[in-house]
């Protein structure tokens, strides 16, 4: 049988709910950022799915594209985590707190 | 009214782009030679250059090269030494002097009607252009301020020799000038009003000259307020005129005048007219501004506060002439108020100490009677009276400058006596000007004075009475100038010990030698026996019917002996009681009181302006700046500012610092947008 | 019968992993639940018939970004761990908000509203979209070579810029 489109869609939704949750309820920046890919993991399952559902290639070509830009995005995120987080105790995006008003 | 001179074919090529083409409705072209007199023949008749070519080409210098000195020594004047900037400035109006003469060569002959010349288009749809309307009235007007402006800038060489503004002065001066023939030479009420607002621009500047010392910027502030006031009652005029005739310029309005007004709107405008010509004229209720006025140089006093400026109003009278022939109300109105300005100035002329202050309430009093005769539609009379009392009152000013001078600065008549012996041309100067103003035959005064006194009395009705007032008035007058100059010229000398009273120079005597000569031939043009003024100036009145005099001996002589009789009486009065030593005519004054002490402070009227209009003024104006202003105003903004301000506190807690937060926020967002989306909005 | 069996097996391990990435104290615990969604995720590709995708999935994500989440999280993080407490207020309230109004909004609109999530959608053949090599290519190549030569300048920008970051901390301690 083939598997209608809204189940990846519901699989798809219930990935980026996780995601989500995940980085407004952690405090350390790593999880925060794994939760991002997850995000970004899941994002890429609905544009498969529904490239699948529509004929067209072009949503594995998108899937492509925000890999490769994912890719990026984690390098330069994780230097940043490196460069901060590097000579505190503790890893908490809870201390990164001046920018207040 | 004016007129267009016609070139014959064989000159057109001649014609320059200052003509002003077909502005005028209904032109009457004169004959090709442009005047049948003699002289004009000889000036213009032999050569091609003819008469309206001349007009045409020059008569704009007439205005320019004052105003060019004006400019000249605004700039440079800091550069030229001494009193070169005084010749230049004199050289520049007695050139404009010179000008008007030539120009003004075929209306001596009487019969040419002028012309109009246009300078440039400045607001055509209104009829307001730069024009120039030379007419003989205009060219009377013209010939008197450049004359006796031209003398008066020579005293002035002399009278501010030593100030350091002294090319200050004469930039002034000149532009003073440029701006009265601006006023006098417009051809619509709009430049006429240009003028009309600079004259007071100047006034302003010149009575304010010494600005270091407290009264003079007061008064000049005063002068230029209550002149405001008259002016809007001039504008409403200017814009009633408008409404009605669809222009400004006087070709559009008075030759239409008759068919164009209702009586109700001439007498509204005549009334309003009226108004700005009590404040330039200074009659009531807006006179309060003249004796203040004495704070500025001397000059400046007899040039622009008897001479010239304060002439306006009544020059603008005789001007709009076609419009009060459509309202006898307002013309009545007119010369009531100059009679009764008349006798109330020269009731408090008589008991002033100041030499000048009893000067200008004689002004006040003189323009009264000019009221008198133009409200009378005797307007030959009155600019007949207009002429002889520039030279006599410019003679008067510049001979009280003269003594001021050499008293150091002192004005107190109380302090002066006995001058006659150290000033000798000047009291000999004085004197005629007394006797003229006095009204004494066969000096000008005479003549002028009782032209108009005689036509009020022809008149009849309401101007019989009038014409007792004024004939009180003139026995005052000659009471009060013959005192003056008694005080300051014969008995014993009252002097401090530190003045040391001399003749002055050639240069301010010259003038007065000048002016003195005028004020004796002056009233001989235009004597019941050979009215030549009044032929001069008829083509100007012609759309309006000239009250005369009575005609017939007996009437001249009933009516003159009586003037006479009044002159004589004050002349003697003055004469015999202040020739007494000092406690003798101070007992004189005495039996007098308390109307002494009330004429002396001018029936206190300043007093009363300031507790009725002043004070009420500033108080509002209190309220507003500190109560509207402050409270409300500045209330209304500072409270915007503080509202601001306690959003932003209020919006505050929203900036955590905290990622996380934010992105709590950033989803709750997201979730509305895209639920909005799926719910189908646009 | 073999994508539906597929897609149930992956499914839950997929969400298992994510819950394990959310809920895990030992980041390297999430680090190992992300690899479990990641591989899931990738098999699911195959399913669909996305071969190029799933296989750069497996090589670049799985591969080379988590490979260097666990360097990252050894150098940085492997012995912190956070308590359970949470120090901003309302913070949990929030997202507890957040989560059920999206799932409220979901089921309501799955159920009640007749709302076609890929309106699009046709039906499927065997391989009519055959995520192979050439397949992909010939776009990425054509279609959106643009986009495709910025994402080149952006990772070798990322890649410098890394260096940067990593570099200035070292040469002042």
């Amino acid at each position: 049988m083939i598997v209608p489109v809204d189940w990846y869609m519901a699989l798809a939704a219930a990935l980026f709910l996780i995601g989500a949750l995940g980085m407004l309820l952690r405090r350390n920046a790593l999880v925060m950022f794994m939760c991002i890919e997850l995000m970004l993991n899941a994002v890429n399952l609905t544009l498969i799915s529904a490239g699948r559902a529509m004929n067209d290639i072009n949503g594995q070509v998108a899937v492509f594209f925000i890999l490769v830009v994912a890719a990026a995005e984690v390098v330069v995120g994780l230097a940043i985590i490196v460069a901060i987080f590097r000579r505190r105790t503790s890893a908490s995006v809870d201390e990164l707190s001046e920018l207040r008003g | 009214m004016s007129c267009e001179v016609d070139d014959a074919p064989h000159h057109q090529p001649r014609i320059v782009p200052l003509r002003s083409g077909g502005t005028d409705a209904g032109e009457r072209s004169e004959g090709v030679e442009g005047g049948r007199s003699l002289l004009a023949l000889a000036a213009f008749g032999q050569s091609p250059f003819r008469w309206g070519d001349f007009v045409t080409e020059f008569l704009w210098l007439v205005i320019a090269l004052p105003l060019s000195g004006a400019l000249v020594l605004h700039f440079f004047g800091r550069y030229l030494k001494g009193p070169l900037s005084g010749w230049l400035a004199s050289a520049a109006v007695a050139a404009s002097f010179v000008i008007g003469v030539v120009a003004a060569l075929p209306f001596f002959e009487g019969g040419e009607h002028g012309v109009t010349v246009l300078l440039w288009e400045w607001m055509p749809a209104i009829g307001a252009n730069l024009e120039l309307h030379w007419d003989p009235l205009a060219a009377l007007m013209t010939l008197v301020v450049t004359g006796v402006g031209s003398l008066i800038h020579i005293f002035a060489i002399g009278y501010i020799h030593g100030d350091d503004r002294f090319s200050r002065f004469f930039t002034y001066l000149n532009l003073f000038v440029a701006s009265m023939l601006t006023l006098v030479l417009a051809g619509n009420y709009a430049m006429l009003f240009l003028g009309w607002e600079l004259v007071g621009l100047c006034s302003y500047l010149l009575i304010g000259f010494w600005f270091t010392k407290p009264a003079p910027p007061a008064a000049a502030k005063k002068a230029f307020i209550v002149n405001r006031i008259g002016d809007f009652g001039f504008m409403i005029a200017l814009m009633l005129v408008f409404t009605a005739f669809g222009t400004l310029s006087y070709a559009g309005v008075f030759e239409r005048a008759g068919e164009q007004l209702t009586s109700g709107t001439a007498t509204a405008i005549g009334l309003l007219i009226l108004v700005g010509a009590a404040g330039k004229s200074a009659q009531i209720p807006l006179y309060v501004w003249l004796p203040d006025a004495m704070e500025g140089p001397t000059p400046v006093s007899a040039l622009i506060h008897a001479a010239t400026m304060v002439t306006a109003g009544v020059y603008v009278i005789a001007r709009s002439a076609a419009i009060y022939e459509l309202t006898p109300l307002a013309s009545t109105v007119v010369a009531t108020i100059g009679a009764i300005t008349a006798l109330w100035a020269a009731s408090i002329a008589i008991a002033q100490r100041d030499i000048k202050r009893v000067l200008a309430y004689s002004t006040i009093s003189q323009l009264g009677y000019m009221f008198l005769a133009v409200g009378a539609t005797a307007y030959v009379a009155g600019i007949f009276h207009l002429m002889t009392h520039a030279f006599f009152k410019a003679l008067l000013f510049l001979g009280a400058g003269s003594v001021i001078h050499a008293m150091g600065d002192e004005q107190d008549m109380h302090k002066m006596g006995g001058l006659r012996r150290k000033m000798p041309i000047t009291a000999a100067t004085m004197g005629v000007a007394t006797l003229a103003i006095a009204g004494l035959p066969p000096l000008a005064g005479f003549w002028s004075k009782d032209e108009v006194l005689a036509s009020s009395f022809a008149r009849g009705g309401w101007f019989s009475f009038l014409w007792i007032i004024g004939l009180i008035t003139a026995l005052l007058t000659a009471f009060y100038m013959s005192r003056q100059w008694v005080l300051v010229f014969l008995g014993e000398p009252r002097w401090e010990e530190s003045a040391h009273p001399h003749e002055s120079p050639r240069v301010m005597t010259v003038p007065l030698i000048v002016l003195a000569t005028l004020s004796v031939v002056g009233g001989l043009v235009n004597t019941p026996f050979r009215t030549s003024l009044e032929h001069f100036l008829e083509p100007s009145f012609e759309l309006v019917s000239l009250q005369h005099p009575d005609e017939g001996w007996l009437m001249f002589a009933l009516l003159a002996g009586l003037s006479v009789l009044a002159g004589l009486v004050g002349v003697g009065v003055g004469l015999l009681t202040y020739r007494r030593p000092l406690e003798r005519w101070r007992g004189f004054e005495e039996t007098f009181e308390p109307l002494w002490g009330i004429w002396e402070e001018a029936y206190r009227v300043d007093d009363m302006y300031g507790r009725v209009l002043v004070a009420p003024g500033k108080r509002v104006a209190e309220v507003g700046a500190f109560d509207v202003d402050v409270r409300l105003i500045d209330g209304a903004v500072d409270g915007i500012g503080r509202l601001v301000r306690s959003l932003g506190q209020w919006a505050r807690p929203l900036q955590t610092g905290f990622v996380r937060n934010y992105g709590v926020l950033f989803l709750g967002g997201t979730l509305i947008v895209v639920i909005w989306l799926v719910a189908g909005g646009a | 019968m073999v994508e539906g069996i597929l897609f149930v097996v992956m499914g839950i391990s997929a969400l298992a992993g994510a819950v394990t990435v959310v809920v895990a104290r030992n980041p390297i615990y999430s680090a190992m639940g992300l690899l479990g969604t990641l591989f899931s995720v990738a098999v699911l590709y195959v399913v669909q018939l996305a071969h190029l995708v799933a296989a750069v999935q497996i090589i670049v994500y799985a591969g080379a970004v988590m490979t260097l989440f666990l360097f990252v999280i050894m150098m940085v993080g492997v012995d912190k761990e956070e308590t359970r407490k949470e120090e901003l207020p309302l913070q949990r309230v929030m997202v507890g908000a957040l989560a059920a109004v999206v799932i409220v909004a979901a089921g309501v609109i799955t159920v009640v509203g007749d709302f076609d999530w890929v309106p699009a959608a046709t039906t499927i053949t065997g391989d009519s979209i055959n995520g192979t090599v050439q397949a992909i290519a010939e776009p990425l190549f054509t279609d959106w070579v643009l986009a495709f030569e910025a994402t080149a300048l952006l990772l070798t920008i990322a890649a410098a810029g890394a260096i940067v970051l990593a570099q200035f901390k070292r040469q002042r301690s």
